[in-house]
């Protein structure tokens, strides 16, 4: 049996009071050792913030697990559940507080977050990943990035800069035009 | 002889309609998900990406999903209508359905939100200017987790249409916000679940993004008299079948 799937639809300008949450950008908790922001600016063809735009990112801790703990929606500032939301401000921008990932055994991409981004006027989501420039050798054998033109691939990476906090890292999300981002249509699996 | 009706004069509203269905004479979507660029919603003229995208095998973490429990949601976040001190305005009415995979499969234990406009078709958000009361006693977001058949339950008001500025007197069809996860990132969902017989349907950029019709059907509930609860709540059914293969979650014991 093969069922036919639900159609997308836009997520809209109101999703405010439905899907941000508190603490959902928040990994883990401030002062948490080995902490990075990553944050951006989500901009759109004419190189405009988007002000009404929803990211999610999913993650392996440091060890390289894959979380499977539940909580994300009432952090308790312990567990680490791998998954964030946040909705991006006036200004286009996002933060998110977490711990870079490390190697997820046998997998062949490089450590990695997987991002879905949600917009007003975007009829389907957009899936994106996010890499990390110090894993040099497991990006080159990355099988998307070492196909990807140099400056496509470079829409993947994480830009190291300054926080005040610690380590912060810059990912801009650009929807359409020049620098746009590489966005995934994501096949296969575990069929 | 009848004198000749006078020439209606052509709208906005006409060009859309008109741009709706060219957009339809096309070739069938693939899986049934609307094209991101489609030109009678205004919006995604700037915000569908122009480059095609990169076809890529999952990996091994996007095989698998954020995991959610009981503690992610409160036992009244799934009743929208006791969020406050009082009663929402409107028909209350109750909605239910199952989360599949596309082999039939329940997805269990898994998130689901909502988020609607109150009765008189206004959101409870700083951004919306229709001038249609808001209501002290509805917010209008809402969460659960599936059961083991993969079904959800919501109680709430039915949902106003209301005008929105995509072209001039455009209107969306009264909607419920959805948001999906299934067991694998790839199966993430957003979608609107409308309701049966609306005229507006067909004039609206966003339903009709959707340009198959048998999809289209997929997006409206079902009027279901057996859900329906006697003196209380008008009762819809909607299934929702998410795309994508899925995984089998992660066993809690060994990871």
């Amino acid at each position: 049996m093969t069922l036919d799937p639900s159609p997308s639809q836009t997520v809209g300008p109101f999703f405010a009071f439905g899907l941000p949450f508190d603490g959902g950008g928040d990994l883990v908790p401030p002062g948490t050792a080995g902490a990075i922001s990553l944050h951006g600016t989500v901009r759109d063809g004419a190189g405009a913030p988007v002000p009404d735009a929803l990211l999610e990112f999913w993650q392996a801790g440091p060890d390289g697990r894959i979380p499977s703990r539940a909580g994300s929606l009432a952090r308790d500032g312990r567990s680490f559940t791998g998954f964030a939301r946040v909705p991006t401000d006036r200004s286009g921008d996002y933060t998110v507080r977490t711990l870079r990932p490390g190697p997820i055994a046998h997998s062949p991409e490089a450590p990695h977050l997987a991002v879905t981004v949600f917009a007003r006027g975007l009829l389907h989501h957009l899936f994106t990943r996010v890499y990390f420039p110090n894993h040099v050798e497991a990006n080159a054998a990355d099988p998307l990035l070492s196909a990807l033109p140099e400056e496509r691939a470079a829409t993947l990476m994480a830009v190291p800069d300054g926080w005040f906090g610690g380590p912060g890292y810059r990912f801009d999300v650009r929807l359409q035009g020049p620098g746009e981002t590489v966005f995934l249509d994501l096949i296969g699996g575990s069929e | 002889m009848s004198p000749a009706a006078p020439e209606r004069r052509r709208t906005e509203q006409d060009e859309v309609t008109d741009a709706i269905r060219a957009a339809a004479a096309v070739d069938p979507q693939r899986g049934g998900h609307p094209d991101r660029a489609y030109a009678p919603y205004r919006s995604t003229g700037l915000r569908a990406p122009s480059q095609p995208l990169v076809v890529a095998p999952a990996s091994l973490l996007e095989q698998t999903a954020p995991v959610f429990g009981a503690k992610d949601v409160r036992p009244t976040d799934a009743d929208l209508t006791v969020h406050s001190t009082g009663e929402p305005l409107g028909e209350r009415i109750v909605v239910t359905g199952r989360v599949l995979d596309r082999d039939g499969r329940p997805v269990r234990n898994q998130l689901v939100e909502v988020w609607q406009a109150n009765a008189s078709g206004r959101y409870a958000h700083d951004g919306d200017r229709h001038p249609a009361p808001l209501d002290p006693h509805f917010t209008g977001g809402g969460r659960c987790l599936t059961d083991d058949d993969g079904r959800y339950r919501f109680v709430t008001i039915k949902p106003g249409a209301y005008p929105w500025r995509n072209h001039h007197n455009a209107w969306r069809p009264a909607h419920i916000h959805f948001s999906l996860f299934g067991t694998a990132f790839t199966q993430r969902l957003v979608t609107q679940m409308y309701f049966p017989g609306d005229q507006l349907f067909h004039l609206d950029p966003i339903f009709s993004s959707v340009t198959d019709e048998k999809a289209q059907q997929r997006l409206i509930a079902t009027y279901d008299h057996d859900t329906t609860v006697a003196e209380w709540a008008l009762g819809y059914q909607w299934d929702i079948v998410l795309d994508g293969p899925g995984a089998t979650p992660p066993d809690p014991d060994e990871v």
